[in-house]
């Protein structure tokens, strides 16, 4: 018990010293959580977001649907089978057809992806409502990216164009009845949404289908025919791929934040042995073993890391509480990253962030503690004495 | 000249010490014989560069010899390991520092305590000790104040009472006065000759200061690492000032 009362006599007696190194180490500390916090939060409120309003608890595609070939959708629907049309029936699933069609705001021309939703669904957190009653012209339901890419505004009158089941070119007024305000693109950026039904009739596809959305936590085991069910990680791939791909260069910054860390404490001790090698020279004066000297220095690393962790609860702990409840306000630019994260990022603070980042600073900073007074071990007393240092 | 059971207390043979320097390697020590018995106050006096220093710091397994033999409290310090040197150090020897060396975040009496503390002496017993030699130093009443608080006067006597606190048998003390004024030399002096007195430690000098040399019972002199005399100095007062 010698070293560690010596550990914390030395700490204690550095004064100011100590405290202004555990207040640096705090801080690395608290950017390193922080940035792992608003990547997990990134992620988490992007997939809740698509799951919310796109993805559901999964879905069931038609065999031909190819999301990345438009070209695949003349074909991409067939009638719903009998084992989803159950699933539908009682709430638990909606039908969504996708054709594609040209719409001609304010006399120009532009392709777009008609979806069809039934008005009534429950599934996914779309205001479906505003497209009843089914009436003339077409009710149609756009996102606010839509609205500013077509310059389409609530109330709107354009021209819909569409090729129905048979290849035959129709066309229909439509108006805009509402702009709906949402982080999700893949529900917004070139698409239009109308009722399901009026799709069917238009586009001469009754009772079909382009893919059915279960509702979330439905255990699914049903197999149709010409269906396949894409799973809710499966659905969320992109999302994941992107954010291993953000999380790499936040990787980067962590690394550099952890450097920073340890070069703080590898500086101290570095610093600390060639101020106090005539003190380490008295210590072996003094008859203190080499081990025990570097057992001291090391100890005095991790104890320096311990209460940086200290000082960073005092007040990492409100502060991050208080970031994780008010989040932070993403610029308007943020929207061309890909993700669906709206106009304010949560942060999410796990217990395996803290503890995690905690320890692993923890265990950096003591290697980085260990390695300089290793080189102590090393050095004469006569030598330390002299304050000559290796 | 007192000796212990199965010898002297201190004895080198034929003590060696260079330094690789260039083509020809710098002898500090040629050919070093010499004894120290228990209750010893004797100086090794000499110029800068003689070979003092580096003779109390072999004698104290500071350091070790090139060739020839050391024994101190009946160890060969040749052949002693890192841990053996430090536990010798740590049991039988007391050092004192020409820059008094104390350890600048402890207290007056952390720094007395901390070679009781390497020995593992139980908190009572420590502080009994402690509390002992900082009266024996006239400190005392100083024992919760900082390095940084005391004069160098002061500062060297925090230094002597570390020194003794756990009785050991020898006390090197390399150049204790160079730092100090007349008063605080002769105060400090006369401290460590009554300890030697009262506690029969052996006290071991390496100086060049004449006030110094005016205490010493016993003067080697060394000149360029080699021993030019060894001689018993009659008690003289008059030659302390």
């Amino acid at each position: 018990m010698l070293v560690p009362r010596l550990a914390v006599r030395n700490l204690i007696g550095a004064g100011l010293k100590a405290w202004l190194n555990g207040i640096v180490l705090s801080i690395s500390f608290l950017a390193i959580i922080t940035t792992q916090a608003l990547l997990k939060g990134m992620y988490e409120q992007t997939a809740e977001a698509m799951i919310e309003t796109h993805l559901g608890g999964g879905q069931y595609w038609q065999n031909n649907y190819d999301p990345y070939d438009p070209l695949s959708l003349q074909n991409a629907h067939s009638e719903i089978p009998e084992t989803l049309e159950g699933l539908i029936d009682k709430g638990k699933a909606t039908a969504i057809l996708t054709i594609q069609g040209t719409i001609y705001p304010e006399g120009r021309i532009r392709p777009v992806l008609i979806k069809g939703i039934d008005p009534d669904q429950q599934i996914l957190n779309l205001p479906s409502k505003v497209l009843r009653p089914d009436s003339d012209p077409i009710p149609v339901l756009i996102g606010q990216r839509m609205s500013e890419a077509t310059g389409l505004r609530q109330g709107d009158f354009f021209t819909l164009q569409w090729r129905d089941a048979n290849g035959t070119f129709d066309a229909r007024d439509a108006t805009v009845k509402m702009v709906m305000k949402t982080s999700v693109q893949s529900i917004d950026v070139g698409q239009i949404w109308i009722s399901l039904e009026r799709l069917r009739r238009l586009a001469e596809m009754p009772n079909e289908a382009t893919m059915v959305v279960l509702q979330r936590g439905l255990t699914n085991n049903l197999q149709p025919e010409r269906w396949s069910f894409k799973s809710q990680d499966y659905l969320l791939q992109d999302v994941t791929e992107m954010v291993r791909s953000k999380s790499m260069g936040s990787l980067i910054i962590y690394v550099l934040l952890l450097c920073l860390a340890l070069l703080a404490i590898f500086d101290t001790q570095i610093f600390s042995i060639f101020r106090r090698k005539k003190e380490i020279g008295t210590l072996m004066a003094l008859g203190m073993t080499r081990g025990r000297v570097i057992r001291l220095f090391t100890l005095e690393g991790a104890m320096q890391a311990g209460l940086g962790a200290l000082i960073g609860a005092a007040y990492g702990i409100p502060l991050l509480s208080l970031f994780a409840e008010k989040g932070w306000t993403l610029l308007e630019t943020t929207d061309s990253y890909g993700f669906a994260l709206g106009e304010k990022l949560y942060p999410v603070f796990t217990l395996g962030i803290v503890a995690g980042t905690t320890i692993l600073v923890f265990i950096a900073t003591t290697v980085v503690s260990y390695l300089p007074t290793r080189q102590i071990s090393k050095l004469e007393p006569t030598e330390a004495l002299r304050g000559r240092v290796l | 000249m007192n000796m212990i059971a199965n010898g002297p207390l201190i004895k080198t043979e034929k003590l060696v010490k260079s330094y690789p320097m260039g083509q020809q390697p710098l002898m500090a020590l040629d050919s070093v014989d010499l004894s120290f018995g228990e209750g010893e106050f004797a100086g090794l006096v000499g110029p800068s560069g003689s070979g003092k220093t580096t003779l109390l710091n072999i004698i104290g397994s500071l350091d070790v010899p090139t060739s020839g033999s050391v024994t101190t409290i009946q160890r060969k310090i040749e052949a002693l390991t890192h841990r053996e040197a430090a536990e010798l150090r740590n049991r039988h020897i007391g050092f004192i520092f020409q820059t008094f060396n104390l350890l600048p975040v402890y207290s007056v009496f952390e720094n007395v305590e901390f070679p009781l503390l390497l020995l593992g002496y139980p908190a009572v017993e420590r502080k009994l000790a402690v509390m002992k030699s900082l009266e024996l130093v006239h400190l005392a009443d100083r024992h919760r104040s900082r390095p940084a608080q005391l004069s160098g006067g002061q500062s060297q006597r925090v230094a002597i009472a570390r020194a003794i606190v756990k009785k050991p048998a020898i006390v090197l003390a390399d150049e204790p006065t160079a730092n100090l004024d007349a008063e605080n030399s002769h105060n400090i002096l006369k401290i460590m000759e009554n300890l030697n007195q009262e506690l029969g430690t052996t006290f071991i000098f390496a100086t060049h200061d004449e006030k110094v040399i005016g205490y010493l019972r016993r003067k080697i002199s060394l000149i360029d690492g080699h021993v030019s005399r060894d001689e018993i100095v009659s008690k003289n007062t008059e030659r302390r000032d």
